[in-house]
């Protein structure tokens, strides 16, 4: 797998993350290096082998359905760059 | 399970017939006190943002931790749609930006859901049934909600909802028709709501579905679909089928191109339109969510749930028709919400007859609560006064014509029918010699009318309406009828 730099552009953008050109050409040998370094792992025979998705044997504890949080609207707006009353304010976003 | 094309279900055009195909994507929202993750409570309509903890506004360093009571309610609902349990599952991130999604993810489940296949049988109402096939229902957490009608500029954004545990229900493309979809919709409303999981609140966004339309010719390879976003009517679902399949064929007999696309439908022109943003945004790169462990849980979990699981409306729908011999459109109409089903069978308890009770529900209960516009659980007339009424009339107390009237009584004075119909005189006349007085009357001050019904029987009824004007409708119709027939000398018809 190799990505090319509209790959780069297409991956940040979706990120939302601003990459110039310069950045754009490093960030795509990087991420190609990258790749091949995960792709070594290919080459292990992973036939009849569980997905793991996470390293601990354990399952999901589990939360009971009681209300224990909330309450505090001024707090959770505080550090927004803007608010009204205990709304966010956004620039407007209508589809 | 695949339904074979039926010819009436076929939209027939001058190049030829063609056939909807059509899935859906319900997104129901669980009944919980606290959120998927968070324990921040669910109420809907709190003051904006005072039902959001630190997990659900994703400040940095909160971790989720999930709810045991909603993973119970997907299973209970799982086993509600005869679907697979999985007992086994994974959440994964859904990666995109909206302002009223804090975290830039939505937590959801991907290619490990916790229910997998199932089926939910639909009864038309021309008698056939046909089979949805359930493709798969996941946990996920709903999104913030934008307002956008509050400032010019701006958007204003509140985060209670942001966390509140969602099931989304997808179908297979099996179904053909618009009310093919409206039932769908209805009977997974009605299950879920039986069940506990969901309140099916459409208006409230409780429930609310994205439809799959795409047309083809009958039996032909699938045709583009378009997806129509957030429909909460079931009246505005079959709207906004017709329109958008219609549209669709316009299209295609002009020679286009169906354009896969997400649209909406506008309710005040009937019409579906495109939705100009997200369109190319459409990769959600998915991937296990880091912070959160498979859930798991055992058959014996599994079980102790489907021992506790209420009757459901179709068991309901078969054991009324056996035990009350109720035809099976009439059952699946009162079944059809918990509520209905409750007050009849609180009617038959009361010795009511089964058919009457049904009628009386299914005409004039539901006919009064619609024209009223409220809630069938308000409606001022309960369950043993429409019995009593019932019992009333098959007793011969009062006349059918009175009992219409006395159930309006009860309506707007909340009395009880029987103190109603001894107060007010509503008793039928059955005294002969009463009603033989006015038949006597009537006859004696229409003699144009008594020489016309001799050569025209048909015009009978009109003498019973008269006799029973004067009486105020309490006169027992059947011994009008037999004096009448004696005095103006006609036969049983």
């Amino acid at each position: 797998m190799k990505v090319d730099e509209s790959t780069v552009r297409n991956i940040a953008r979706l990120a939302r993350i601003k990459v110039d050109d310069t950045q754009a050409r490093t960030l795509e040998g990087e991420l190609n290096g990258i790749l091949q370094w995960v792709e070594q792992l290919n080459e292990v025979d992973t036939e009849g082998v569980e997905p793991m998705t996470c390293v601990t044997d354990m399952r999901a504890k589990m939360r009971k359905d009681e209300v224990t949080d909330g309450g505090y609207p001024e707090d959770i707006v505080k550090n927004a760059p803007e608010h009204t009353g205990t709304f966010f304010v956004v620039p407007k976003v209508v589809e | 399970m695949v339904n074979k094309p039926s010819s009436s279900n076929l939209i027939n055009s001058s190049t030829g017939d063609w056939e909807m195909v059509i899935g859906l994507e319900v997104h129901a929202q669980v009944t919980s006190k606290a959120k998927l993750f968070s324990g921040a409570a669910t109420d809907f309509g709190a003051d904006p943002n005072s039902q959001v903890s630190l997990v659900d506004a994703a400040m940095p360093g909160m971790l989720p931790v999930i709810n045991e009571e909603c993973v119970a309610q997907a299973v209970r609902t799982g086993l509600g749609l005869n679907a697979k349990i999985n007992l086994h599952s994974v959440f994964d991130r859904k990666n995109y930006f909206y302002p009223d999604l804090p975290q830039g993810y939505q937590i959801s489940q991907f290619s490990q859901p916790i229910v997998g296949e199932g089926e939910v049988v639909l009864d038309m109402e021309d008698g056939k049934s046909v089979t949805v096939g359930i493709e798969r229902l996941h946990l996920e957490q709903d999104a913030g909600k934008s307002l956008h009608d509050q400032d010019p500029k701006n958007s204003y954004v509140d985060l209670n909802r942001s966390g509140v545990a969602l099931m989304e229900i997808v179908s297979k493309p099996d179904i053909r028709s618009a009310p093919q979809a409206q039932a769908y919709v209805t009977k997974l409303r009605s299950i879920l709501r039986y069940l506990g999981t969901c309140n099916g609140d459409m208006e409230e966004g409780s429930l609310r579905a994205d439809v799959n339309v795409s047309v083809r010719r009958p039996g032909g390879p699938l045709g583009t679909r378009c997806e129509i976003k957030n429909m909460n009517s079931i009246r505005f679902i079959g709207q906004a089928i017709e329109y958008e399949a219609r549209r669709q064929i316009d299209i295609l007999e002009e020679g286009g191109e169906i354009i896969q696309q997400t649209r909406l439908f506008d309710t005040k022109t009937g019409e579906t339109r495109s939705m100009r943003s997200k369109e190319e945004a459409h990769d959600y790169r998915y991937f296990p969510d880091p912070d959160l462990l498979p859930v798991e849980f055992s058959q014996d979990f599994v079980d102790g749930l489907a021992n506790q699981l209420p009757e459901l409306p179709d068991q309901k729908k078969s054991r009324f028709m056996t035990d009350w011999k109720l035809a099976p459109y009439d059952a699946e109409l009162l079944v059809a919400e918990k509520e209905r089903a409750d007050y009849f069978e609180e009617m038959v308890g009361l010795d009511a007859d089964p058919k009457s009770s049904a009628n009386l529900i299914l005409n004039q209960h539901l006919g009064r609560v619609n024209k009223e516009g409220i809630e069938f659980e308000s409606a001022p007339v309960p369950a043993a006064a429409s019995a009593a009424i019932l019992k009333m009339t098959s007793e011969g107390v009062i006349s059918g014509k009175i009992a219409k009237e006395l159930y309006d009584l009860v309506w707007e004075t909340g009395d009880d029918p029987v103190k109603l119909v001894e107060e007010r005189g509503l008793k039928q006349v059955t005294d002969t010699g009463a009603i033989e007085k006015v038949v006597d009357e009537v006859i004696a001050a229409n003699p144009k009318q008594v020489e016309q019904v001799k050569a025209k029987p048909q015009t009978f009824g009109w003498f019973v309406g008269q006799v029973m004007q004067k009486t105020g409708g309490k006169a027992n119709p059947q011994s009008v009828n037999k004096l009448l027939r004696e005095k103006l000398e006609i036969g049983d018809n």
